[in-house]
């Protein structure tokens, strides 16, 4: 693209050509700057639909609340539908061949999908009174008037629905009986369910209803005195085992016959040793079941007289199948081991142990971690044999597909569930290695610039400009492992909740490197880690620029906000993990301070739940360099649940304690919201890496106002609490929001304003000077945006032109925010149509160019909105002067163009968050937006300025050049000869 | 447009002088022809020869002033365009802008060359010098007066204080909502 020359070209360009302005792409553009991927999530579920003819599929359901039907040859997605975020999946199940039937919503929406397209067919909502496990069942040949029967258990009730139309056949309700239902029970060929589960901890229950009418026909229940622990699992038809209460016994149950008859037995008797604790696995092997003692897994028999046989003990098992039947009613289940770099997939048949189906060993990233759940199909091979295939669910919740000893492909699930991104500059360009990388490929490189040039000369062929696009979408430029000119190829750090990180280039989207992060994993300190954020810890430039940089991991070991934090600093050319910290305090807050060591690694400062600092790096010179700007660091902790807002600052060192990384701190100040009126809803700040490029802003009549640019802003919004829940909760009268600008070094509230009749959510953006946030009008009855813009009066009585031109002034000279600068606001309302699953604005490298909202809408989809449409100074009729400037005349609605989506056709379905990154060319803004899936592109809120577009005609300038060229010539040669001619006249 | 350049076309390179001023004939190769008196011819000559250059001067400084007062049309003209152009900054405006910059200045650049033909020891230069001169600085002050209602002019305080990077803050706060 551009260098110095086209650059000053293209300026001519500009400077001669009044081009109209646009934001959108031509067709065959899309996929040049922007790439998509699509995820499903965890797995939770798998149902495979691998009939004898047409395409092998597999039904999943996710964590993400996510339907899809997945192509099992290449692990396309074929559908998907996204449940949102309160509709998660219990369970899925396929029905009659032809429906993929999920029950969501904690068993309270049952909808059945048409298998080939993802149409929904139907959806039926299950009532029901209290909350309870929710069970689906699609029972074989249970057939109603209507088509086969689906049986669901859901919030206390039993309903059998038909899978033809949805429509409840018939309910029964047990919540009278309190009655926690383990499991429906259908033996086979029979009218009879059973429903069986616990009333109370050691009360069973059995409930025998008729299949065809709901009737019931039998009520059994037993007192089982010791007490039960955990699920019921259904080993054969009649007999259920269970844990009892000190988990140190198996409780077989037998229903069926007249009676309940539990019989216990120690788990020392049949296993010899103890090995503490033991946990029944879900998985459904017939006659059979599963315990796991810590690492050792126990496979029980259970015999026809019920009594209970050690088969085999395993100790690296990680993951068991439910038992699946193939030919001649054999079973038959998968048993996945973990054996050094290598997984090991047996296939065991349930009713002989010692023969293996299938024994397969695979090798397999360590980065993927352990094998979590593993679901079986089989398949008939070219040879009339059995085979099986496995899809295998990782701990970094990738999902993967075994198959004859390989893996046959892999899905990055984990990039479903992002948590936190940042960004690594790539490694500086060698020069050798491009020569060597030219020579190998200069015959391709010229027929590549052959064919271009017969493209923009409009000789190509349709053939021609097929191989042209293709060559324009996957260059090589765009996946190099090098840093670029403009600054487009970065690696994006992604962490996902599985604690896993990736590094993704922006180029094409591939993962460059993934680690799977040893302190986010699960031990035996460490029970459920959860990863927190990721921040950018070495940024190397001038001095440092032999280190590579790394970034800094922060996680938690537990949900709760006062557990220990874990921390890693990763290395993010390589992706090795440089050292972890574990365990060493616990962290509520994460700030990152604006110095820098002089190896370029940036001071962070850890809040722990006692309020004391902790400075990283754990260095000496971390230290001097804090201790030199000690008094000038504060911070400030909104505590959403009190509706308190405390500034601190920094003291001294911790007393009592040998640790001269720490620090305590004395609380400042506090503003107290009343509680009754006011609950915090919502908060921003701006970006620590925005930059700014000047505080003065030039209006109409060469006036100027000056920017309030200040680092330490915090918005806040507070709604009544009685609106702070869903629509429809709270009047208009009653409901209102009240927005604040804090600073948050004096607690100095420099504006408050409230919209009466409005409620949240709020989103909201702050950037500069100026605050965008979105809410609910429940007067208006619709959304609305409004922008509040703020602005320092102090610097005002800078006019005289001669002491500005002479540098007399004191405009660059630091200030404190103690001198309690004079501000004044503006603010402006206006409708907008869509409500909003996140906002952010465009961040450009020198904050040169005009910004952009980036607006995630409801439809997954991300709008870009010029700044210039919320501009508080916006009026109905603006002057000759104010239209120069570029003010827009006021409208009560904000437009939706509809080519400003940057998401043009895709969709980024369940979009959690935008993220926009500074490209090096100033004109131009990476945006990174993630949900399920994830897109990148790249835009340029003011159009490339700056460098040519790809649409630009190099002919047109080679044919004027060229044109130019020969005129000069004849016109000296015609000059040469008129001077002769003159000279002989 | 005209610049007082007509009068320098045809300057002439090399010369040969076939008018004969010498008075006695031994100097010649060639007698006189028959009937020719060379001193009755000579006090004729002299006073038609002074006459002549009389006429020649006060055309000169005649030509002087007209070419002294050519940019005064310029500037009629200048003020006319500048006037169609308008106020805002587009290509037919800035185009004219310049050119009415640049004009004077090559004028003012070139002013001896300009009243070189009419160098004469009896004519005086330096009034029509100054009025071109006086005239070349008013059309540059109509240009830089236009540059201005243009607004290409950094008189403004605002034009000093956009490059301006904003100040440093003394303190720093970080923190918000706890991590959860």
């Amino acid at each position: 693209m551009g260098n110095g020359m086209i650059r000053f070209f293209l300026v001519l360009l500009l400077f001669l050509s009044s081009a109209e302005y646009i934001f959108s792409l031509y067709e065959d553009q899309v996929g040049l700057m922007d790439w998509h991927q699509r995820y499903v999530g965890k797995v939770k579920h798998a149902v495979f639909h691998t009939q004898k003819t047409g395409r092998k599929r597999v039904a999943v359901s996710t964590e993400e609340n996510v339907v899809a039907l997945l192509d099992l040859r290449h692990g396309e997605i074929i559908w998907r539908h996204v449940l949102g975020a309160n509709d998660a999946v219990d369970a899925v199940d396929i029905a009659l061949g032809k429906y993929v039937i999920t029950l969501s919503s904690e068993g309270s929406i049952l909808r059945a999908w048409s298998l080939p397209d993802g149409q929904m067919v139907w959806g039926s909502f299950l009532q029901g009174s209290n909350l309870s496990k929710s069970l689906l069942s699609l029972p074989v040949n249970l057939k109603a008037n209507k088509g086969n029967v689906i049986l669901v258990f859901s919030k206390g009730c039993l309903h059998a629905v038909s899978s033809i139309d949805g429509e409840v056949l018939w309910e029964k309700d047990l919540s009278a009986e309190s009655i926690e239902v383990q499991q429906i029970i259908r033996p086979l060929g029979s009218d009879m369910i059973y429903a069986v589960g616990f009333v109370g901890s050691s009360q069973f229950d059995a409930y025998q209803i008729n299949a065809k009418n709901g009737e019931l026909v039998k009520h059994k229940s037993a007192d089982f005195p010791d007490g039960f622990y955990g699920d019921l699992l259904l080993v054969s038809s009649d007999i259920l085992v269970s844990l009892d209460a000190t988990r140190t016994s198996l409780v077989t149950i037998d229903f069926q016959k007249g009676e309940i008859i539990f019989k216990k037995t120690h788990v020392s008797d049949i296993v010899d040793e103890s090995f503490g604790t033991a946990v029944l696995l879900p998985s459904e092997l017939s006659g059979m079941f599963a315990v796991r003692f810590n690492t050792l897994l126990v496979f029980i028999k259970v015999t026809i007289e019920g009594k209970l046989e050690v088969v085999d003990k395993i100790t690296n098992a990680a993951a068991v199948s439910d038992a699946l039947s193939f030919s001649e009613g054999q079973q038959a289940f998968a048993l996945v081991e973990h054996v050094d770099r290598k997984i090991l997939l047996t296939m065991k048949l349930v009713h002989d142990w010692n023969s293996d189906l299938l024994k397969e060993s695979i090798a397999m990233d360590l980065q993927r971690g352990m094998v979590q759940k593993v679901f079986i199909n089989t398949y008939i091979r070219t040879d009339r044999s059995q085979g099986f295939r496995a899809l295998i669910v990782m701990e970094d919740h990738s999902l993967l597909l075994l198959q004859q000893g390989e893996i046959v492909w892999s899905r990055e699930e984990g990039l479903a569930s992002v948590i936190d991104v940042t960004t690594s500059e790539l490694p500086v360009e060698k020069k050798g290695i491009l020569v060597v990388k030219v020579e190998q490929s200069l015959f391709e490189w010229l027929k590549g610039h052959v064919l271009k040039l017969k493209g923009t000369l409009m000789l190509a062929g349709p053939e021609d400009i097929a191989a042209i696009q293709g060559m324009r979408l996957k260059s090589s430029e765009k996946s190099k492992m090098t840093r670029d000119h403009n600054g487009f190829w970065k690696l994006l750090i992604v962490l996902t909740k599985a604690g896993k990180l990736y590094a993704l280039h922006t180029g094409d989207g591939r993962v460059v490197w993934s680690l799977l992060l040893p302190s986010l994993r699960e031990s035996g300190s460490c029970k459920r880690p959860t990863g927190l954020s990721v921040y950018q810890w070495q940024v190397p430039h001038h001095h440092a620029m032999d280190e590579n940089p790394s970034v800094l991991v922060v996680g938690r070991c537990r949900p709760n906000w006062d557990a220990p934090v874990a921390l890693s600093f990763v290395d993010t050319y390589t992706g090795k993990e440089l050292k972890s910290m574990g365990l060493i305090h616990s962290c509520a807050q994460v700030i990152p301070l604006p110095f820098t060591d002089s190896t370029e690694q940036r001071l962070h400062l850890l809040i722990d739940a006692e309020k004391h600092a902790h400075l990283y790096p754990r260095t000496s010179e971390a230290i001097g360099i804090l201790q030199h700007e000690f008094s000038n660091i504060y911070w400030y902790s909104v505590e959403a649940d009190n509706g308190i807002i405390r500034g601190h600052v920094l003291t001294s060192n911790c007393i009592g304690m040998v640790d001269e990384y720490c620090f305590t701190s004395r609380e400042l100040w506090s503003i107290v919201f009343p509680s009754e009126s006011e609950k915090i809803i919502a908060t921003a700040t701006r970006k620590l890496n925005e930059v700014v490029h000047t505080q003065a802003k030039a209006i109409a009549d060469q006036d100027v106002m000056y920017k309030y640019i200040s680092k330490n802003l915090l918005f806040v919004a507070t709604s009544a609490p009685k609106a702070s829940g869903e629509f429809g909760m709270a009047q208009p009268e009653e409901s209102c929001l009240v927005v604040y600008l804090i600073d948050t070094v004096t607690g100095r509230i420099l504006h408050r304003m409230t919209h009466h009749g409005s409620q949240g959510p709020v989103h909201a953006v702050l950037s500069e000077n100026w605050v965008v946030y979105h809410y609910f009008n429940l007067r208006a009855h619709r959304y609305e945006m409004s922008v509040m813009e703020i602005y320092d009066q102090s610097w005002v009585d800078n006019k005289d032109v001669w002491k500005l031109v002479v540098g007399k002034h004191n405009l660059t000279s630091p200030i404190s925010l103690y001198s309690r600068p004079a501000v004044v606001t503006k603010s402006q309302s206006y409708f907008f149509t869509h409500s909003v699953k996140a906002i952010a604005v465009t961040s450009t490298a020198k904050g040169i160019t005009s910004k952009q909202l980036l607006i995630g809408t409801i439809g997954d989809q991300v709008l870009a909105l010029d700044k210039r449409y919320l501009d508080p100074r916006r009026s109905l009729d603006p002057t000759q002067a104010e239209k120069e400037e570029g003010i827009i005349p006021l409208t009560d609605s904000l437009p939706i163009i509809p080519q400003s989506y940057v998401t043009h056709a895709l969709n980024v379905e369940g979009l959690r968050g935008i993220v926009t990154l500074p490209a090096k060319l100033e004109s131009t803004t990476l945006v990174f937006a993630y949900g399920v899936d994830i897109f990148f592109t790249r835009i340029a809120p003011s159009r490339t300025y700056d460098s040519l577009t790809e649409d630009f005609s190099y002919a047109l300038l080679l044919l004027t050049i060229v044109a130019l060229i020969a005129a000069i010539f004849v016109t000296w040669i015609m000059s040469e000869r008129k001077e002769l001619q003159e000279k002989w006249t | 447009m005209e610049k007082g350049k007509g009068v320098m076309v045809g300057g002439r390179r090399w010369a040969v002088d076939f008018t004969d001023y010498s008075t006695s004939p031994s100097s010649r190769d060639i007698p006189d022809p028959p009937g020719f008196s060379r001193a009755s011819q000579d006090q004729d000559d002299s006073t038609l020869s002074r006459q002549k250059k009389d006429a020649e001067s006060n055309w000169k400084s005649q030509k002087a002033w007209e070419v002294a007062q050519a940019p005064f049309k310029n500037l009629l003209m200048m003020g006319f365009m500048m006037w169609m152009a308008g106020s805002t900054v587009h290509l037919f405006s800035i185009g004219i802008t310049f050119s009415a910059l640049l004009q004077p200045i090559s004028a003012l650049q070139g002013v001896g060359k300009v009243f070189e033909p009419y160098k004469d020891v009896k004519v005086d230069l330096l009034g029509p010098k100054l009025l071109f001169i006086a005239l070349n600085l008013g059309g540059l002050a109509l240009g830089v007066w236009k540059l201005n209602t243009l607004g290409l002019l950094p008189t403004h305080a605002s034009d000093w204080v956009s490059s301006l990077p904003p100040a440093q803050e003394v303190e720093y706060s970080g923190g918000g909502i706890p991590i959860r």
